[in-house]
C-alpha cells in the first residue's frame, strides 16, 4: 500500500511541476517576445518612435490583456492604458506582479517587466495571468483530486491485498500450529481457486499425507512390537507363576522363583514406559485432554506420597496450589509422582521435600525440591534423557526412566522441565502452559517446546 | 465366590492354557475357543458367567465380538485381554462394552480378581443401596463415615476411609494394587515404588494392629484382601 500510495504521488507531483513550469515558462516568453518586439521597434532609426508603437498595440487591443505604461522616472504617467504606475512586487528573476481591479471589482493579477526608455523613462508592459492562475488552480485541483482517489485507491487495494494475503498465510500457520501440537489430522485450507497459495497448500497437504503414512507404519509396527514382546513374556511370567506354586519344592526354589517374577515385572515395566514416552513423543495421545484443577491434582499428590516420605522419615510439605489447566489429568499425575517418588528415594531421612506450585500469567510452575545429592549442572541435560543417571546415585533402585517420562509429559503439554540446584539438592521445575478452557484448540502451540514456540510471532501479529 | 462358567477366547495357546489352568484350578468351569468368529457365536448362544476375549483375534478385533453381544442385548460380564496396554485402549474397550480390560502381560492374580469383580457386579446393582458393610468386628457406616471395631471408634483420614471402603465392598475378593489406584486414587498411572503398601500399612495400623483378628490380608504377589479368613 505504501509502495503503490508514493510511487501514484511522485508521479502526479512531477506531472504538475512539469505543467506549471511549463505555463509559467510559456507566460514569461511571451512577455519577453512582446517585449523585444517592442525594444527592437523603438530601436529602428527612422520608425515610429515609442509613442506611436505603444498607441498602436493600445489600439490593437481593446481588452486590455496587456498593459502598457511610459512613465517619467518619478512615476509621472506619460502614455498608456494604465491610469498609473501600479503598486506591486518584483520578483527574484526581474518580473514586476501586480493587480488591477476589472469592472466587477475582482482581482486581475498582472505581471510584467520594466523597460529603461530613453530620456531616462521608465515603461512598464504586462499581461494578466488570469489565464496562467486559472490553469494553475486547475492543475492544482486535479493533482489533489487524483492524489486523494490514488491513495485511496492504493488504501483499498493494499488492505484487500494484503488482508487476503495475510488470511493465506495465517490460515496455513494456524494449521501448521495444530499440526505440530499432535493434531495431525488437520490438512491445509484449499480455496479451489487454484492460485500459489492454493499450490503451496496442496503440496503441504500431499506432505502430510505422506508423514501421516509413515507414522501409521511406525505404529503399525510399534503395536507389532508390542503384541510380539507381550505375549512371550505374558506366557514367561505365566510359567514362573506356576512353577511357584508347585508344592514340593523347597522355600529357596520358591523364593528365588518369586525374585524372578519380580525382575521380570521390572523388565516389562521399563518396557511399557518405554512404549508410553515413544507414544506421548508421537502426538498420539491428545483425546484424552480435559480440565485439570491442579490444586486438587497436587493435593491428590501430597497425600498419596506424603504417607511414603513417613515411612523414611521424610516430611512431605504442600505448598499453596491452585488454577486451571487443559491437559491429559492421568499424565500430569504421573509426571508429579515420577517426581515426588524420586525426591523421596534420593532424599536423605530426616530432611524435607517440598511440593510447590507457582502462578505466572500465563505459566502454571510446578516445583518439587529435595535435599539429595542433586544432579551436578553438567549432567542436568543427560538426566532428562533415557536410562541416564548420575553417579551419586548408584545402590538406589530406579530404571533411569522416571525423568525421561516426565520431560516427554511436559513437551506433550507444551510445556518445559528444568532441573536446579536446590542448594543443596535438586529443585525441579515443571512449567506448563496454563490455557482457556476452551478446549486444545485454543493452544496453539502446545507440543512445541518454549524455545520454539518463543520462535513464532504471537498470535494476531502478522497482521499488516 | 462361587463356581463360574467362564468363556475364553484367546488364540495363542501358551496363554490360553495358563488362563484356563489357572481358572480351573481356582474351581470354575472353563470353554475355550481359539477362533474370533467361534467365540462370539458361543459367547451370544451360551449361558456364561463371564467372558474372557483377548482384543487381536486372528481376522476379527475382540472388541466388535462385545460391540455385538452389547447390540443384541447380552450383557455377559467380559474382561478384554490386551497388549496394548495403554489408557486410550483401555477406554476404547470399556466404550465398546467390556467391564473391564487387563493388559498383557498380567499376574494371573489380577486377571482372577478383576474376573470375580465384574461378575459380581449384576448382583450388587440389584440388591439396594448398601449404607453399611460389616466384616467380623469392624463396622463401617457409609453414610456417617464412622468406623468402629470392637466397639471403639477409629479416626480415618478421607482417603483411608475409602480405602478401607473399597476393601469391605470387596470383603473377601483379592483387591490388586492397579485396582485400588484406579478406584480409591481415581488415576490411571504407574507409580515406580509401591506406594499403595505404605497406605495400607497405615490403614492396618489403625484398624488391625490393637485388635485380636487382622482383617486385612496381602495376597502375595497380586494385592490385598479384607477377610475374616487368612
Amino acid at each position: 500500500m505504501g509502495i503503490f500510495g508514493s510511487s501514484a504521488m511522485i508521479l502526479v507531483g512531477y506531472i504538475y511541476w512539469e505543467t506549471n513550469g511549463y505555463l509559467e515558462q510559456q507566460t514569461n516568453a511571451t512577455i519577453s517576445a512582446e517585449i523585444r518586439g517592442l525594444t527592437d521597434l523603438f530601436r529602428q532609426p527612422g520608425g515610429p518612435g515609442v509613442e506611436a508603437v505603444i498607441r498602436d498595440r493600445i489600439a490593437r487591443d481593446p481588452s486590455r490583456s496587456t498593459l502598457y505604461l511610459l512613465a517619467t522616472a518619478d512615476q509621472r504617467p506619460v502614455l498608456g492604458n494604465l491610469a498609473a504606475w501600479p503598486a506591486g512586487e518584483l520578483d527574484a528573476d526581474g518580473w514586476y506582479h501586480f493587480t488591477q481591479r476589472d469592472q466587477n471589482g475582482q482581482p486581475i493579477p498582472f505581471q510584467g517587466q520594466v523597460l529603461q526608455a530613453s530620456e531616462g523613462q521608465r515603461l512598464l508592459v504586462a499581461k494578466e495571468q488570469t489565464t496562467l492562475i486559472a490553469t494553475r488552480q486547475l492543475i492544482n485541483r486535479v493533482y489533489i483530486l487524483t492524489l486523494a482517489i490514488g491513495l485511496l485507491l492504493a488504501l483499498v487495494g493494499g488492505i484487500v491485498m494484503s488482508s487476503s494475503v495475510t488470511r493465506r498465510v495465517d490460515a496455513i500457520n494456524r494449521t501448521s500450529r495444530e499440526i505440530m501440537a499432535g493434531r495431525l489430522q488437520r490438512r491445509m485450507p484449499v480455496r479451489g481457486i487454484n492460485d500459489e497459495f492454493d499450490q503451496l497448500a496442496d503440496n503441504l497437504n500431499a506432505m502430510l499425507d505422506r508423514i501421516d503414512s509413515l507414522i501409521d507404519s511406525v505404529r503399525a509396527v510399534t503395536d507389532n512390537i508390542a503384541h510380539d514382546l507381550r505375549t512371550p513374556l505374558t506366557r514367561l511370567r505365566g510359567r514362573l507363576e506356576n512353577l511357584a506354586l508347585y508344592p514340593d519344592i523347597s522355600e529357596t526354589v520358591r523364593n528365588e522363583l518369586n525374585e524372578t517374577i519380580t525382575d521380570a515385572d521390572h523388565l516389562l515395566a521399563t518396557f511399557r514406559a518405554l512404549l508410553r514416552i515413544a507414544r506421548i513423543e508421537s502426538g498420539t495421545h491428545d483425546e484424552a485432554w480435559t480440565d485439570i484443577d491442579l490444586g486438587a491434582l497436587l493435593h491428590d499428590a501430597w497425600e498419596l506420597y506424603q504417607a511414603v516420605g513417613e515411612e523414611k522419615e521424610i516430611s512431605v510439605h504442600l505448598g499453596t496450589a491452585g488454577g486451571h489447566m487443559r491437559g491429559d489429568r492421568d499424565l500430569i499425575f504421573q509426571a508429579v509422582s515420577n517426581l515426588l517418588d524420586n525426591a523421596i528415594k534420593y532424599s536423605p531421612p530426616g530432611s524435607e521435600v517440598r511440593l510447590e506450585m507457582s502462578d505466572e500469567g500465563d505459566l502454571l510452575t510446578i516445583a518439587v525440591s529435595d535435599r539429595g545429592p542433586g544432579v551436578p549442572e553438567s549432567e542436568r541435560g543427560k538426566v532428562l534423557g533415557r536410562f541416564y543417571r548420575t553417579a551419586t546415585v548408584t545402590g538406589i533402585p530406579g530404571s533411569g526412566l522416571g525423568l525421561s517420562l516426565v520431560n516427554a509429559i511436559a513437551h506433550h503439554h507444551g510445556g518445559e522441565l528444568i532441573l536446579a540446584d536446590n542448594a543443596p539438592g535438586l529443585r525441579v521445575l515443571l512449567e506448563l502452559p496454563k490455557t482457556d478452557l476452551s478446549g486444545p484448540a485454543a493452544v496453539p502451540d502446545a507440543g512445541l517446546t518454549r524455545k520454539a514456540r518463543q520462535a513464532l510471532p504471537p498470535p494476531g501479529e502478522s497482521h499488516g | 465366590m462361587g463356581s463360574m462358567r467362564i468363556l475364553v477366547i484367546e488364540d495363542d495357546p501358551g496363554v490360553a492354557s495358563f488362563i484356563i489352568g489357572g481358572l480351573r484350578e481356582s474351581g470354575h468351569t472353563v470353554d475355550h475357543c481359539a477362533d474370533g468368529k467361534d467365540g462370539q457365536f458361543l459367547a451370544g448362544s451360551g449361558n456364561y458367567d463371564a467372558l474372557i476375549i483377548d482384543r487381536m483375534l486372528p481376522g476379527i478385533d475382540g472388541l466388535s465380538i462385545v460391540k455385538t453381544l452389547r447390540a443384541a442385548g447380552n450383557t455377559t460380564p467380559t474382561l478384554i485381554l490386551s497388549a496394548l496396554g495403554e489408557v486410550d485402549d483401555k477406554v476404547k474397550g470399556l466404550r465398546a462394552g467390556a467391564d473391564d480390560y487387563i493388559g498383557k502381560p498380567f499376574a494371573f492374580a489380577e486377571l482372577l480378581a478383576r474376573l470375580e469383580a465384574i461378575a459380581r457386579r449384576p448382583v450388587r446393582e440389584g440388591a439396594e443401596t448398601v449404607t453399611e458393610v460389616q466384616v467380623a468386628d469392624l463396622h463401617v457406616d457409609l453414610l456417617s463415615r464412622a468406623v468402629h471395631r470392637a466397639g471403639k471408634e477409629i479416626e480415618l483420614q478421607p482417603r483411608e476411609f475409602r480405602l478401607l471402603e473399597y476393601l469391605m465392598r470387596n470383603r473377601d475378593q483379592v483387591v490388586t494394587r492397579t485396582m485400588l489406584l484406579e478406584n480409591v486414587w481415581d488415576y490411571h498411572f504407574d507409580p515406580q515404588t509401591n506406594v499403595i503398601d505404605v497406605h495400607i500399612s497405615r490403614l492396618r495400623r489403625k484398624v488391625d494392629k490393637d485388635f485380636d483378628l487382622p482383617l486385612i490380608h496381602t495376597v502375595r504377589g497380586a494385592g490385598y484382601r479384607l477377610s475374616e479368613s487368612p
